[in-house]
């Protein structure tokens, strides 16, 4: 198996959330990954995209899926001309609190470090990118 | 998404198929906000659900607040999947999974 690299580029719509998760289930489907794995990568893709839509002001989004086939291994790389916004600093939300006292913010990137195996942002120049990996076992 | 509304006296349950995201929540949500007057018991049925990312948990943690005021909400047949996501979250000790 060799590795590749695929990406798409699509408009900052929320509905684009499919495209975005059809083109990945589509290309790791070979790879036979896991329930699991496809599940989750699929939040990350709604958590990120929609990130990107709501705040960015960026009027499209990259994703760029590579895929390490050797030890099965797919990164998915989110990167839009918006305004400057690493999610990554946003304090985590404090998960032991009762119903009545939890605050939502910030839960979407927080699920995204917890069922992600690296997560990283970098601002390269005018474009925010941030990056998943995951492994698909 | 697929939403089913059954309505028997102040039991109203909600069968959700397909994926519970950005797009399909606000759905969800407004079959439930402003309409819970007079439910004592709130139960969804996640049988045919498959995923649910934080759009959704924000649906059910506010179903949750409402119904923690009137009545008990259940949550039944969730797959391993989405009962992790509640666990990582810690929704699994807000909401009660049967």
């Amino acid at each position: 198996m060799q590795n590749w690299v695929k990406e798409i580029v699509v408009d900052s719509k929320f509905e684009n959330v499919r495209t975005l998760t059809e083109f990945v289930e589509s290309s790791l489907e070979p790879l036979h990954p896991s329930p699991k794995a496809i599940m989750q990568i699929g939040v990350a893709i709604d958590e990120l995209f929609s990130n990107v839509v709501r705040y960015s002001g960026s009027s499209n989004m990259k994703l760029i899926l590579n895929v390490n086939a050797d030890v099965l291994t797919a990164k998915l790389t989110f990167i839009d001309e918006g305004v400057e916004y690493d999610p990554l600093k946003k304090q985590d939300p404090d998960v032991s609190l009762s119903a009545e006292d939890r605050e939502i913010g910030g839960l979407g990137i927080f699920l995204v470090k917890k069922i992600m195996d690296g997560v990283e942002y970098k601002r390269d120049g005018q474009k925010n990118v941030l990056t998943v990996v995951k492994k698909l076992g | 998404m697929k939403i089913e509304k059954n309505v028997d006296g102040a039991n109203t349950s909600f069968a959700l198929e397909g994926r519970l995201d950005t797009m399909t929540a606000p759905l969800l949500e407004s079959e439930i906000q402003g309409k819970l007057d007079g439910v004592t018991e709130l139960e969804f049925d996640f049988a045919k659900l498959t995923y649910i990312s934080s759009a959704g948990l924000r649906v059910l943690l506010s179903a949750q607040k409402i119904m923690n005021k009137q009545g008990k909400m259940l949550i039944k047949n969730v797959c391993d999947e989405i009962k992790e996501i509640f666990e990582v979250t810690g929704f699994s000790d807000i909401l009660t999974v049967v």
